[in-house]
């Protein structure tokens, strides 16, 4: 098999606290070699001058709508827009038509990404059957088929005796169940984060606590059962915190927090005049909890970054606030967006950013990659911190549009992107 | 405070009174009080939009604010279309902005929204030519009836500026409150709210108001009380026990009228539940101006339009 060499990158790999000058070998899919200088007149050449390499960007939270939704997203243009965005794995949600509850669904998604060719895909299977919250869905043989988590994100889990049993049963494999925190009743069809900000529009809002009752329950039941839990896109300072107790605890609670929840507050959806590209769920909350937020990722609470990339349609979109779906698209700006404000904002450290993006999602999902190591598999994405670029979604491989974040000039952009040994990504240089 | 009157408006829409400056403001009451005498008149009718077409849009039943706005637009001449129409969405028939658009291709001067989300009216006035007038967007605004409102207090009190109003009932579904607020706070008024806090949205205070649980407190020596109606169809049955218990608690009764001042004004946007958040001997008591709120409707959207229009200084009768 064909040899890549990636020379000339700084590269910054958390797992083994890497941060320099250094030429990567790719061989037979697999990281062969790192060292300052390599030689090898057979390979494919790909020069990383002024680029950092960094064990590949993994996004555990995103919606391909492949069955079912296929006119506002395909495993193929998902997986386009993913590598794009330079992210070489992502996680899909189970909410699809037929709903990703059984094998079948499982193998088909990872047969579609197969055929795709560029991003790997892990699917994460319905918690329930059908995602109604009665009944367990076959869990098992979706792990056999490929499944890495379970989660009815999207029509969350409401009843606790289900969820216990849920994460009791999840052991058996090894595999975290994700939630999306929310108490339906609580958040009473609320279509913004509830505040000073929905009071003044006349939206309906849905109160942080909706979100929190969520989290609290699902981390005392995580301590009872011992099972894992990942906390979906995180937007509250109350939900944050009750995983920080937790996890001081020692429990197994982990979670996540997404690029629109930290770069944005519920503010936008005024300024916008009502533009549903500002709606999704959870909400854009309010400056209190984007703050707590930010907090969380720079000390370390927040164990990733995740874009809970939801297209949808844009005729589904040009409907009345109330009316419109929830979710933006974020796989093509989730790296911007997070690098702008993180690392040149508020001074993250790149290593822990890249950690963010790439190793610690990988950890908590026991996927193969988020390291550089010789041996693993040569998964890399290369990011160019002096790209400075405003988005434009005109230019998405994403089927969808649905952006908060058109028209941001934003700095710190993704170069190219190898799967498996692969370039399936390279930025036009204008 | 003096408020300098704005020699036109600086938008082609009125989606609500959060943009309006308060110049703009007095400058639509100002020519609003103007409109009031073309009622007066034995031909009651200015040719001031001729020519001009209005498309009443309503995807919401009302009969009060569609009757006068369409008083207003035959007053100014102007020729009215009445669409009444069902709620949009991709599944169920034509969306709001196909609907919006297939009616701008006939060429309308104004478009008059009524909508039961909020927003609705700037979505629209986003992507039309024409102006969009808000005349009511789900819990939002409802601008010509805060307008309304305050043409009233101002014909009996000559000014707004330093009086207290008292606004009491379900705040949280009320987009009447919301636009009141932001008016009357906006020309120097005292706004207070009340109403069962299950029905109180958070930080309705941010928008310029005191806000009160107790009826009574935001009643005690104001200069106007304006009653809201409770919006039984809006909610189930657990933001508030029962309407016998509502009236126990809120509503205006001649006892309760007698915490406010002597003189105080009784209003309601309409349609009243007697009974329920009002006691028939308030709403029409001596101090009821109820009505006459209904015959300032038509003199306020004549202005509204008027002004849309490009139109300043005193309409003439030819």
């Amino acid at each position: 098999m064909s040899r890549l060499l990636i020379k000339h990158a700084r590269v910054v790999d958390p797992s083994q606290r890497l941060d320099e000058g250094l030429d990567i070998l790719v061989a037979d899919g697999k990281i062969a070699r790192l060292a300052e200088r390599i030689d090898d007149r057979e390979a494919t050449v790909l020069d990383g001058t002024g680029l950092v390499a960094a064990p590949g960007f993994v996004d555990l939270h995103v919606h391909l709508r492949e069955p079912g939704f296929e006119y506002k997203e395909t495993v193929a243009t998902g997986t386009a827009a993913a590598v794009a965005g330079g992210f070489t794995a992502v996680c899909c949600m189970p909410n699809t038509e037929p709903v990703n509850d059984g094998a079948a669904v499982t193998e088909f998604i990872r047969a579609r990404a197969a055929e795709a060719g560029l991003a790997r895909v892990y699917p994460i299977g319905a918690v329930s059957k059908n995602l109604e919250g009665t009944e367990l869905a076959e869990m098992g043989e979706m792990v056999r088929a490929g499944a890495v988590a379970f989660s009815d994100d999207g029509k969350p889990v409401q009843n606790a005796y289900l969820m216990r049993r849920a994460l009791e049963y999840a052991q058996l494999f090894d595999v975290p169940v994700v939630d999306h925190c929310e108490d339906r009743d609580l958040a009473a069809k609320g279509v913004m984060h509830e505040g000073a900000v929905s009071t003044r529009l006349g939206l309906r809002g849905m109160p942080a606590a909706a979100e929190e009752v969520m989290a609290a329950r699902d981390c005392v039941l995580a301590e009872l059962t011992g099972g894992r839990v990942h906390v979906a896109h995180v937007s509250t300072r109350g939900a944050l915190e009750r995983v920080h107790e937790a996890k001081g605890r020692g429990v197994a609670v982990s979670c996540e927090v997404t690029p629109h929840h930290l770069a944005l507050t519920d503010q936008a959806v005024a300024d916008s005049e009502y533009d549903t590209d500002t709606k999704m769920n959870p909400p854009l909350r309010s400056a209190e909890h984007v703050d707590a937020l930010l907090h969380g990722v720079l000390d370390g609470t927040v164990d990733c970054l995740a874009t809970d990339h939801a297209p949808h349609h844009a005729d589904e979109k040009a409907l009345e606030f109330d009316l419109a779906p929830f979710g933006v698209v974020g796989l093509e700006t989730a790296v911007p967006v997070t690098y702008d404000l993180l690392v040149r904002r508020h001074k993250l450290p790149l290593r822990l950013y890249v950690a963010l993006w790439s190793t610690n999602p990988a950890r908590l999902f026991r996927l193969p990659g988020g390291t550089l190591k010789v041996g693993s598999p040569a998964d890399v994405t290369l990011l160019d911190l002096e790209a400075r670029t405003t988005v434009n979604p005109d230019r998405f491989r994403s089927a969808s549009r649905n952006t908060p974040f058109a028209g941001q000039r934003l700095k710190g952009w993704p170069a190219a992107t190898v799967v498996g040994g692969k370039v399936v990504w390279r930025r036009d240089r204008k | 405070m003096s408020v300098q009157a704005a020699a036109r408006l600086r938008g082609k829409d009125l989606v609500g009174i959060d943009p309006l400056s308060a110049g703009e403001i007095q400058l639509l009451l100002d020519t609003a009080e103007q409109m009031r005498d073309i009622a007066a008149r034995p031909i009651k009718k200015v040719p001031a939009l001729r020519g001009k077409t209005v498309v009443n849009l309503f995807f919401e039943a009302s009969t009060r604010t569609r009757f006068s706005f369409e008083v207003a637009e035959k007053r100014l001449s102007a020729d009215s279309l009445n669409f009444a129409a069902a709620a949009s969405s991709v599944s169920k028939g034509e969306t709001l902005i196909d609907t919006a658009l297939n009616l701008e291709a006939m060429q309308p001067d104004f478009i008059v929204l009524r909508h039961q989300y909020a927003g609705a009216p700037h979505q629209l006035a986003r992507i039309l030519k024409s102006s969009v007038i808000n005349a009511g967007d789900g819990a939002h605004e409802h601008p010509t009836q805060a307008l309304l409102d305050a043409l009233t207090i101002r014909l009996k009190r000559g000014s707004l500026e330093g009086l207290v109003v008292a606004i009491v009932g379900d705040l949280q579904h009320s987009r009447v409150v919301r636009s009141n607020i932001l008016l009357l706070s906006r020309m120097g008024a005292k706004v207070r709210v009340a109403g069962p806090p299950s029905l109180i949205p958070p930080g309705m205070g941010e928008m310029g108001c005191e806000v009160y649980g107790r009826m009574e407190d935001a009643i005690a020596g104001a200069d106007v009380v304006m009653m809201l109606r409770i919006q039984l169809e809006r909610q189930g049955r657990m933001n508030f026990p029962t309407v016998r218990e509502y009236y126990d608690f809120f509503a205006l009764t001649p006892e309760r009228l007698k915490l406010a001042r002597k003189d105080c004004l009784v209003m309601h946007p309409g349609p009243m539940n007697r009974g329920v958040e009002i006691d028939s001997r308030v709403a029409d008591g001596p101090q009821s101006v109820i009505l006459e709120q209904v015959t300032n409707g038509v003199a306020v959207r004549m202005a509204v339009l008027y002004l849309l229009a490009g139109g300043h200084g005193e309409p003439t009768a030819d």
